[in-house]
């Protein structure tokens, strides 16, 4: 380096360190990339919210069919939030809604749905939370895209967004009807 | 000590209700305190199986609670770290070991749960940058100190202050060879 320019090195370091503080500042670290995608969706056998006598979904019922879990509960606020979303992404048809009624209490998971709408195919009652430690779920809501062979290929931390619901899942969905597996 | 002994007693000997309703309290508090004892079953000890317990402790505090990011799962009281406890004392009761528990979070949480996170490709930068930091810089240093070894005194400035060179008149100017050799500009 030419001596005259040498003052230029420090400037030089600074803006490096200030590209690294920016892209550091845009990060979430609340969104952590789940382990799960690319792998089989985790087994479950669970009953069906409000159906008597009890009826049970299990993983591999679902198999050969494209689907979406969303990860919900009454006592969640966001959940709340992000439900018309839900509800829009049901209405479209692409594919089956399922809900994971997480850690929730039937009687106001029935009111919550009684009172916003029940968009969804069917809904499993995850209790005591087994099925959605299995799926890695940490922050209710959770979003989840399960291929026909019952691969999971996409998931959403936290209460949907239009952009998430218009540019990734509803591409997703297309594509993967698409493919027929 | 002495001091509040010291306050206690003047406290006492300024109001002599003061000490008469103190001791009465201290009577009554006594009573109570007996009475309880006496009425309380023995302490149940808080978990069925400590020797478990302390094996889910050392395991959960190297994992990350993932609701809570800078608690260990053992430490926090979030929903999932309790239901986590849970279950990483079920897995040890049915004799699943240290490594089956990390693995068993890292298939569902990835290896962000991992306080001790594993040596691998993506996470060399995260083990190797400090050391290459420390080295570079080090390497930097001597460099640095060498090529200034090397350079002629007159590029260093004076170790005596040419400012201060005459001790018998402090406000004398400075000689010219001293601010010369100082490289200091003159002050003419």
């Amino acid at each position: 380096m030419k001596k005259g320019l040498r003052f230029l090195l420090p400037l030089g370091v600074f803006a490096l360190l200030l590209v690294f503080l920016l892209i550091g500042l845009r990060l979430n670290p609340r969104e952590v990339p789940s382990p799960l995608i690319g792998k089989p969706a985790p087994a479950f056998s669970l009953p069906i919210l409000g159906k008597q006598p009890e009826r049970r979904i299990a993983r591999d019922d679902l198999l050969g069919k494209v689907w979406v879990l969303n990860v919900f509960a009454s006592w969640c606020g966001p959940c709340r939030v992000e439900h018309p979303l839900v509800s829009e992404l049901a209405n479209r048809k692409l594919a089956p809604v399922y809900g994971l009624n997480y850690k929730d209490k039937t009687v106001d998971a029935t009111r919550w749905l009684t009172d916003l709408g029940d968009p969804f195919t069917a809904v499993l009652v995850d209790a005591d939370g087994r099925t959605g430690i299995n799926f890695g779920v940490y922050g209710v809501p959770e979003t989840f895209v399960i291929d026909q062979r019952g691969i999971v290929q996409f998931k959403h931390i936290g209460p949907l967004t239009p952009d998430a619901v218009s540019q990734q899942i509803l591409p997703l969905l297309a594509k993967l009807q698409a493919a027929r597996l | 000590m002495k001091w509040s002994l010291k306050g206690w007693n003047s406290a006492v000997a300024l109001s002599p209700p003061f000490a008469l309703s103190f001791a009465l309290s201290f009577a009554l508090l006594l009573a109570l305190t007996v009475g309880s004892a006496a009425l309380a079953n023995e302490a149940v000890p808080a978990v069925a199986d400590p020797v478990l317990e302390a094996k889910m402790v050392g395991i959960t505090s190297e994992l990350r609670c993932l609701v809570c990011q800078n608690q260990t799962i053992a430490d926090s009281n979030a929903d999932l770290a309790v239901d986590l406890r849970r279950q990483v004392r079920e897995m040890l009761t049915r004799g699943d070991g240290r490594q089956q528990i990390l693995d068993y979070m890292t298939a569902r949480y990835g290896d962000f749960v991992l306080y001790r996170p594993p040596l691998k490709p993506s996470t060399a930068v995260l083990w190797f940058a400090p050391g290459v930091l420390l080295v570079g810089g080090l390497i930097l240093l001597v460099v640095v100190l060498r090529r200034r070894d090397r350079l002629a005194d007159d590029r260093f400035e004076s170790e005596v202050d040419p400012y201060l060179d005459s001790p018998d008149d402090p406000n004398a100017a400075p000689t010219a060879a001293a601010v010369e050799r100082a490289g200091r500009p003159s002050l003419s």
